[in-house]
């Protein structure tokens, strides 16, 4: 994860760079702050900048709303009212409250100050963060997800009651039904109880799926690699095989038969990190680190075309930048599904594990 | 950029509440209808498929059996064909037999009759030959009788070789 570094906000930018050279990105520093920002959560949809005639900087999207649980309880704005700074600059007053944005985070600036100040390693001294449920892209990227999903689906099961073959999107929806059901959730669950899981699996596989394929377009989505996102996700898978744990399940976990007695705690102890700790943070982790990295590469060999611009010329450099990027995006198109295959496979795995009951004919 | 730093509590809390929306909303309008829809037609694409394989096997077995009943019926006409020519052949020979005994009888007859006119003929031709014999001799003996002289001589003739012996 220190990999991540490689991206952290340099000195320069709190200087306001962009700003400085109309907002070009040319440098291997520029382009890494360019991806980092990228790969967070943003308070307004931006599609592009450019720069006009007229020297001015010029910002293509729209903003979102601004909801935040402060120290006097809850305030909403436009995130327009931020005017696209990122850099704790522009403070927003409301309810007597001073708001600012520092990296994609909105700090609530204490009682008197007027102006954030930060400290060495650039940590805000006289500010701190609110509770921020905003719709922010990635939740904007929800919603959207979520209304296909809602599109989609509901035409597909409308479509049953005309006739029981589904007619166009529902011909591409049903196979991926029938797939999550007939290829994960069945072989993992059990035939007795997956139909139960259902609902959660499918709902999961296209979430994640839809939001990984979004993510590939240049509407620069990032849902899926916010960790927030993918942990809540394993948190769900987590307590669903919890709370669905068959009576075999906890005495295996929890005094595991044919084990030394001495031994028995000890196993426990291992099981109940395994289940609570380890299998959520390799489901969680697995998602964010894949989306994450997608995204990164992407972009970063997407930037080749500025970088090997010197070495090269533009016409060489583009052409380098265009075929790499386009043979991964190919990847990363496949990736968009293997990873919503895997995350559903593997909490279907987990849940099957959990609701499982051994037939005791054979005992070990 | 820790990532954990990076974690936002409130995007979490939006995502729960969300995905929990979603679970429940898809779960009821879209997932229940939908795995039913798919199992009921798996359901009925299964039953066609055994009401087919059952309707097969029927077709085989009526197959089966009207070729039994052609067979037999085959057999039967052949049988009653045989027996039909055996009947026929029969009343032929019977025939033939029973006209060759009345004609015997009616030749037997024929020439019963014949030899009973024979006879009945000869007994009459026997009869006239009797009469016509009588008459002759009747008359033979009149007109002997009538010549005195001969008679005579006759007795004579006869006394004389009466007398030789």
């Amino acid at each position: 994860m220190s990999s991540f570094q490689g991206f952290s906000i340099s000195e320069k930018e709190k200087e306001g760079h962009f700003q400085e050279d109309n907002g070009h990105v040319d440098t291997k520093e520029e382009i890494g702050d360019y991806i980092a920002h990228h790969l967070k959560d943003a308070h307004d949809f931006h599609l592009f900048s450019y720069t006009s005639d007229s020297g001015e900087r010029k910002h293509v999207g729209f903003s979102l709303p601004v909801i935040i649980w402060s120290s006097k309880g809850l305030v909403s704005f436009m995130s327009s009212e931020f005017h696209h700074d990122d850099a704790g600059r522009t403070i927003v007053d409301k309810k007597g409250l001073k708001f600012t944005k520092i990296h994609s985070k909105i700090y609530e600036l204490d009682a008197n100050a007027t102006a954030v100040s930060f400290d060495e390693e650039h940590h805000a001294t006289n500010a701190h963060k609110v509770l921020d449920f905003s719709i922010t892209k990635s939740v904007f990227g929800i919603l959207i997800a979520g209304l296909l999903m809602f599109l989609g689906f509901f035409s597909l099961a409308k479509g049953y009651k005309k006739g029981a073959i589904p007619t166009g999107i529902g011909r591409v929806l049903e196979p991926l039904v029938i797939y999550v059901r007939d290829e994960i959730a069945r072989p993992n669950i059990g035939e007795k109880k997956y139909k139960k899981f259902m609902p959660y699996l499918l709902t999961v596989f296209f979430f994640i799926w839809i939001l990984n394929l979004i993510g590939l377009t240049p509407l620069g989505f990032n849902v899926t690699g916010q960790i927030a996102i993918t942990a809540c996700l394993a948190i769900f898978t987590l307590i669903i095989y919890m709370t669905n744990g068959s009576k075999d399940f906890w005495a295996h976990t929890l005094w595991m038969p044919g084990v030394p007695y001495l031994l028995r705690p000890i196993l426990a102890f291992l099981e109940l990190v395994g289940f609570i700790l380890i299998k959520p943070f390799s489901l969680l982790v697995r998602l964010f680190a894949n989306i994450t990295a997608g995204h990164s590469v992407v972009m970063g060999i997407a930037a080749l075309m500025i970088l090997l611009k010197a070495q090269f010329g533009t016409p060489t450099a583009t052409g380098i930048s265009f075929f790499l990027t386009l043979f991964l995006m190919v990847i990363e198109v496949l990736v968009a599904f293997l990873q919503a295959f895997i995350f559903t496979m593997l909490s279907a795995l987990f849940i099957g594990m959990a609701v499982e009951e051994h037939d005791h004919a054979h005992d070990h | 950029m820790d990532i954990f730093n990076d974690f936002s509590i409130g995007l979490f809390a939006m995502q729960a509440f969300i995905l929990i929306v979603l679970i429940f909303l898809l779960g009821k309008f879209a997932w229940k209808p939908i795995l039913n829809a798919i199992e009921g037609r798996e359901e009925g694409i299964k039953d066609a498929l055994q009401a087919a394989e059952n309707a097969k096997k029927e077709m085989q077995n009526l197959q089966a059996d009207n070729d039994r009943l052609l067979k037999e019926a085959r057999a039967e006409r052949e049988a009653m064909l045989k027996e039909a020519r055996e009947i026929k052949d029969k009343m032929i020979s019977d025939s033939k037999e029973q006209a060759q005994l009345e004609g015997d009888k009616i030749i037997k007859q024929a020439q019963a009759a014949i030899e009973g006119e024979k006879k009945a003929a000869l007994a009459d031709i026997k009869n006239q030959v009797g009469n016509l014999s009588v008459e002759i001799a009747e008359k033979v003996i009149k007109e002997q009788l009538s010549d005195k002289d001969k008679q005579l001589k006759l007795v004579e003739g006869l006394l004389g070789d009466i007398k030789l012996n």
